[in-house]
């Protein structure tokens, strides 16, 4: 089942195999382009490896049901797109309230509502941190090929156990879709769950405030519960005590572990004096730009976030000889409020909202008017 | 001999009652632990799963089982995904009238029409009691509550009737008066492959008691007087549909097999 070996491939299919060769087990979708080829795929490739596949009534089961799965032990994923995600956000803020690790995609499409249902888009980027109502925090990774697809959506499980928490594969309809090389390893990095054996331990957490995970039918009698609770479960919504202890540690347990979730591609970052930010489809171009610009003489630099959140701030932080940053993206909105928090003054936002990749020239030329 | 006492120390937690002085949701909880009782089910074979709503407190915390306090409306949903990841757990979703036909109507039709082994009770007490006594979907036509202070312009819908019409396995509606019957149907419930699906209907004396000016033992004679297995609509009782048909988990296990043969 997905030997080791080449293939060619979409991105979407690439994302399937990755979330199998993770070891998910179980999978429940709702059809939305451009994200139903992963839906799809699921339903073929799960029963081949012993794993459940169901197609629910909307977006709203569809999380339901892969967090009510994860809580029975089985590694379960949902794919979907903006307006899927939108109906989502309710359960992304339950599941980092109860710390159950899930896989959510995204492939981006242009909204806002239904917009291109066929085109890119990267309006999502902030959604897919502060979506859901209150304090949390998660992680959101970004792939920009076809392999990426596979190994982020296998990356995106890992973390997910590791640190009990949704984690976003925040793709889009150019990276979905496209078709190209993908090679699948003979041996993959795989995190598993850390169980608790007792009720005790599934209340107590160490130095990474991640406690280990109960498991229905294990007799622990857990109490699992989205409303304020103490670290045994049981409901506490009258406490101040209780509620600011809880929601601190969500969000410190993935700010403490940054710098082992952190990831990032950087080329040409040592001399250069213009920055050219970019993540997922937008950042081929702009590799591609960068690359000109330096064959033109121009100290020009390339920085990818893999992972968007938690940003890569340590080291965009230390990034101290540029003199301009320019973010091209498919959003008037997207990732530019973070980049323009480091590197105040010198940020120049670059956005296309046409449903369409920026293409090199275009990102050459802002290059060169930007130094001028 | 099975006494209170003995089933409070096998099955209850032992926290202060969230639930109204005269509020039926106790009773409803005692059914539950007394039929799990008479079946002699291990607890760690049993999951619960409830959503938002006074009716959400019978199991979380109090049912001394796994249990999964969800989201508004979605009970049923989270249910489908455990039980569809491990299928040996009984599943059992307590849910309200306002969680289960409201915001949740859907997720209740589609559980029944795949016929997915859970066991669905749902608490009607004719209002969104959690949230101060507003207009449910099961609401009769021109009650007054907070929101419909006119009268509501709607109908009350009939559950049961849809669930059956929608596909389950199993269907009975009981009040909080007939409880042995309502134990008995539990039971049924909770061995019945299929989807089954159990109505009580509920005294909420804070506001639907408000509605009818009735206290809480007014309300169980209500129930004992206006609820009757020859009655017609929302006020009929007993079992309605007892069939035996194909499971959504067994289904998705002879996919596997077929697959991988």
């Amino acid at each position: 089942m997905i030997e080791p070996g080449e293939y060619f491939v979409e991105g979407d299919l690439a994302a399937a195999y990755g979330a199998i060769k993770a070891g998910c087990k179980f999978f429940a979708g709702y059809p939305i382009t451009p994200a139903s080829e992963i839906t799809q795929a699921m339903a073929e490739l799960l029963p081949q490896v012993g794993g459940k596949f169901l197609q629910m009534e909307d977006e709203l089961a569809s999380i339901s049901a892969i967090i009510g799965a994860s809580w029975a032990g089985i590694k379960s994923m949902t794919a979907t797109s903006g307006p899927g995600f939108s109906l989502m956000q309710e359960n992304i803020g339950y599941a980092a309230m109860t710390e159950t690790p899930i896989v959510v995609i995204d492939v981006q499409r242009a909204g806002p509502s239904i917009g291109q249902a066929t085109r890119a888009a990267q309006g999502d980027v902030m959604q897919s941190r502060f979506g859901s109502h209150g304090d949390y925090e998660n992680i959101v990774l970004s792939p920009n090929s076809v392999q990426e697809m596979f190994e982020f959506t296998v990356k995106s499980f890992n973390l997910a156990e590791r640190y009990r928490v949704p984690v976003i594969l925040l793709s889009d309809a150019e990276i979905g879709h496209m078709m190209e090389r993908l090679v699948v390893p003979e041996s993959i990095n795989i995190i598993e769950r850390k169980y608790a054996k007792t009720f005790d331990e599934a209340t107590k957490y160490g130095d990474d405030l991640v406690p280990p995970m109960g498991r229905f039918g294990d007799g622990l009698e857990l109490m699992v519960t989205g409303s304020t609770h103490k670290p045994d479960g049981t409901r506490d919504t009258g406490s101040p005590e209780i509620q600011s202890s809880l929601v601190t540690r969500l969000v410190e347990k993935i700010n403490k572990n940054r710098k082992d979730i952190e990831d990032w591609e950087e080329m040409f970052t040592e001399d250069a004096e213009i920055l050219v930010i970019s993540y997922g489809a937008t950042s081929r171009p702009a590799k591609g730009a960068v690359i000109k610009a330096r064959e033109k003489g121009i100290k020009a630099g390339y920085f990818r976030p893999k992972v968007l959140w938690p940003a890569p701030e340590n080291r965009m932080s230390k990034l101290k000889n540029i003199k301009k940053v320019i973010l091209p993206e498919m959003s008037l909105r997207g990732y530019s409020m973070e980049i323009e928090k480091m590197f105040p003054g010198k940020f120049v936002h670059f956005p296309k909202v046409t449903g369409n990749v920026h293409t090199v020239s275009e990102i050459l030329k802002k290059i060169e008017e930007e130094l001028r | 001999m099975i006494t209170a006492n003995y089933i409070k120390n096998e099955y209850i937690r032992r926290m202060p009652s969230a639930f109204c002085p005269g509020c039926g949701d106790g009773q409803i909880l005692n059914a539950i632990a007394r039929a799990i009782d008479h079946l002699k089910l291990p607890r760690n074979e049993i999951a619960a799963v409830s959503g938002i709503g006074c009716s959400a407190w019978i199991p979380s915390p109090y049912l001394r089982v796994d249990s999964l306090h969800t989201t508004h409306g979605r009970p049923i949903a989270f249910a489908t995904g455990l039980k569809v990841a491990n299928p040996k757990l009984k599943v059992l979703v307590v849910s309200g009238d306002g969680d289960c036909t409201g915001i949740g109507g859907n997720h209740l039709l589609h559980a029944a029409r795949s016929n997915v082994g859970i066991t669905v009770i749902m608490v009607n007490n004719g209002v969104y009691a959690m949230t101060g006594g507003q207009v449910a979907p099961t609401t009769e036509h021109e009650y007054k509550t907070v929101t419909t202070p006119y009268g509501n312009p709607a109908f009350a819908l009939n559950v049961s009737e849809v669930v059956a019409a929608a596909g389950a396995s199993y269907v009975a509606r009981w009040t909080t008066w007939h409880m042995n019957q309502l134990i008995r149907s539990i039971e049924k419930g909770l061995t019945k492959k299929g989807f089954s699906f159990i109505e009580v209907i509920s005294q909420c004396p804070t506001y639907e008691g408000r509605i009818l000016n009735m206290d809480h033992i007014q309300m169980l004679h209500w129930f004992r007087d206006k609820f009757k297995t020859d009655e017609k609509g929302v006020f009929r009782i007993g079992e309605f549909v007892d069939i035996e048909k194909p499971e959504l988990t067994d289904e998705l296990q002879k996919i596997i097999e077929k697959v991988r043969k």
